[in-house]
């Protein structure tokens, strides 16, 4: 069964369309990738997804069932998003232990207390962390904390927004590693947007190539390991991320 | 490549200090080193004192703050014994820096042509139109398209990219000797930070200058830089020809190295730093 499906997808803010006719097709358990430069629409797909931004038209589909446009629990229960910046993403003057139960409160689950201390386990955080406040923990720490928090509802799939460029080499590693490790044990359906091609090659298994908010290319990761991916704007970005010049840079005709 | 002809700058036993209710933080513990015109980068992660670094320079940390060093002389000039009004003759017309954000360095309320303006006259007494051919020579030789529309536009109307096209002009119009830029293309998208860099790196390389750059990544600083500094919590670790990077002897920088993923990854698990291997140093 497809995980997530999209099917001809326009998604807009106001008056001004920012993906257009975008189809996809995400197999459960697969970890898929968009790639592409800033403002080519990869996170509205997301947030789309999520919910946060309705004002979409064509087909959203979660685990089989179509999505509505309004806030769906039914969704919130299967995904859950995790943001890039996590000095904005967790509340400040909530402890760690508040921001994991809360999701819990609100869905009506019980065994708050077990739950936490189990999740905090599973992503490496210790557990004296629990009733801290997000500024005493370092970036890392506060991304393994929304990462918890994504996960408090056990959902089958994780959206996850550019979860590592905000943070150092050696953090990014520890995540990644994370992230790795969670979905083996988890069974869990990650799309993720990145810029860092590096990043998708050692964590997704196929990507999807945007521009303007159409999607140019689907591809293998292993086309990207070789370096075969077909569209000339793939190549761009692969020469950007190695660093030889890209061929059609615009002063360059 | 540039040339190293004789030093620009000399720096020996650089110190910054904070002060913290548990007394006084150092974050830059006593490095030392040369610039001549060539181009050193900086590389450390965040708190390893890099940009301190590249402030305390310029002499733009601010009390409580305390810079000291037994030397930081630029083309004879001691800058520890400058003064407030000294410095504002050497900032901008000699050393300049280049910042992380354009969106936040830039000044709202004023065009960028205007901005350009003033970074000019400020050193220089140039007449009007003087003046105006000078802005639009060097947005071309930023790579700007259309100069005089652009000139004519405030900081919000433009892109990252160029905005920070816009900076790096205002900063090189007054021809410094010394190009400090800090991370500057961490806020711009993989393929425009290779333009901006290129830029950078052309014009240092076309007139002669030094520059420091500083940034956290490795692989960027290695592709642009002659030379390399890889610091960590304050301090310089390794020293290296940026070609010789791969050979990096030191447990950090060889750590850092291995924990980034590459473009073929086959690992299944990124190595992760193990920071009590180099506690001692």
């Amino acid at each position: 069964m497809s995980a997530i499906r999209l099917d001809n997808l326009d998604i807009s803010y106001g008056d001004t369309t920012v993906v257009h006719g975008v189809s996809l097709d995400i197999s459960e358990g697969e970890s898929f990738a968009l790639v592409g430069e800033s403002g080519s629409g990869k996170s509205t797909i997301l947030r789309a997804i999520a919910g946060l931004a309705p004002d979409w038209t064509g087909e959203i589909s979660v685990l089989g069932k179509a999505r509505s446009h309004g806030i769906d629990r039914d969704v919130a229960r299967q995904v859950q998003m995790v943001f890039q910046d996590p000095y904005g993403s967790l509340h400040p003057r909530k402890t760690i232990d508040a921001a994991l139960s809360e999701p819990l409160v609100i869905n009506g689950i019980g065994n708050r207390d077990e739950r936490v201390a189990a999740m905090l386990e599973a992503v490496g955080l210790d557990r004296r962390f629990r009733f801290r406040f997000p500024h005493q923990l370092s970036g890392g720490q506060r991304q393994r904390v929304a990462i918890a928090r994504a996960l408090m509802l056990e959902p089958k799939v994780l959206l996850l927004d550019e979860p590592t460029s905000a943070l150092d080499v050696s953090v990014q590693a520890e995540i990644l590693n994370l992230l790795k490790r969670l979905r083996r044990e988890q069974g869990l359906t990650y799309l993720l947007v990145t810029h860092n091609l590096p990043v998708v090659s050692f964590l997704c298994d196929r990507l999807a190539v945007m521009r303007h908010g159409r999607v140019v290319e689907v591809a293998d990761v292993g086309l990207l390991k070789r370096g075969e991916l077909r569209e000339p704007y793939s190549q761009e970005l692969l020469a950007a991320t190695e660093g030889r010049p890209a061929v059609s840079a615009p002063w360059a005709q | 490549m540039v040339e190293s002809t004789g030093t620009l700058l000399s720096v020996k036993n650089l110190r910054v200090s904070f002060p913290t209710h548990r007394g006084r933080v150092e974050v830059v513990k006593g490095i030392s080193f040369d610039v001549g015109r060539e181009r050193l980068g900086i590389v450390g992660e965040s708190g390893s004192g890099k940009s301190m670094t590249g402030r305390a320079i310029l002499k733009l940390i601010r009390k409580p703050g305390l810079v000291t060093a037994d030397r930081m002389a630029f083309d004879g000039i001691d800058l520890t014994r400058q003064s407030e009004k000294q410095m504002r003759s050497v900032r901008g017309a000699r050393i300049s820096m280049v910042m992380q954000d354009p969106k936040y360095s830039l000044n709202p309320v004023m065009t960028v042509g205007e901005q350009i303006a003033e970074a000019l006259v400020t050193h220089e007494k140039l007449p009007r139109r003087e003046v105006n051919e000078r802005i639009l020579a060097m947005l071309d030789a930023v790579r700007i398209d259309d100069p005089k529309r652009v000139a004519g536009l405030y900081p919000h109307e433009v892109s990252g990219g160029m905005g920070q096209r816009v900076m790096i002009a205002m900063m090189l119009i007054p021809e410094p000797e010394l190009l400090i830029a800090d991370e500057p293309t961490s806020a711009l998208d993989v393929s425009v930070q290779a333009q901006v860099l290129d830029i950078i790196d052309d014009l240092v390389t076309r007139k002669g200058m030094g520059l420091i750059l500083i940034s956290h990544d490795l692989n960027l600083v290695s592709r642009y830089c002659d030379r390399i500094l890889v610091m960590n919590s304050g301090v310089v670790v390794e020293e290296c020809a940026a070609g010789e990077l791969e050979n990096a002897q030191h447990p950090y920088t060889r750590g850092l190295l291995a924990a980034m993923p590459v473009i073929d990854e086959a690992r299944d698990e990124l190595p992760v730093l193990d920071r009590t291997q180099w506690a001692g140093t």
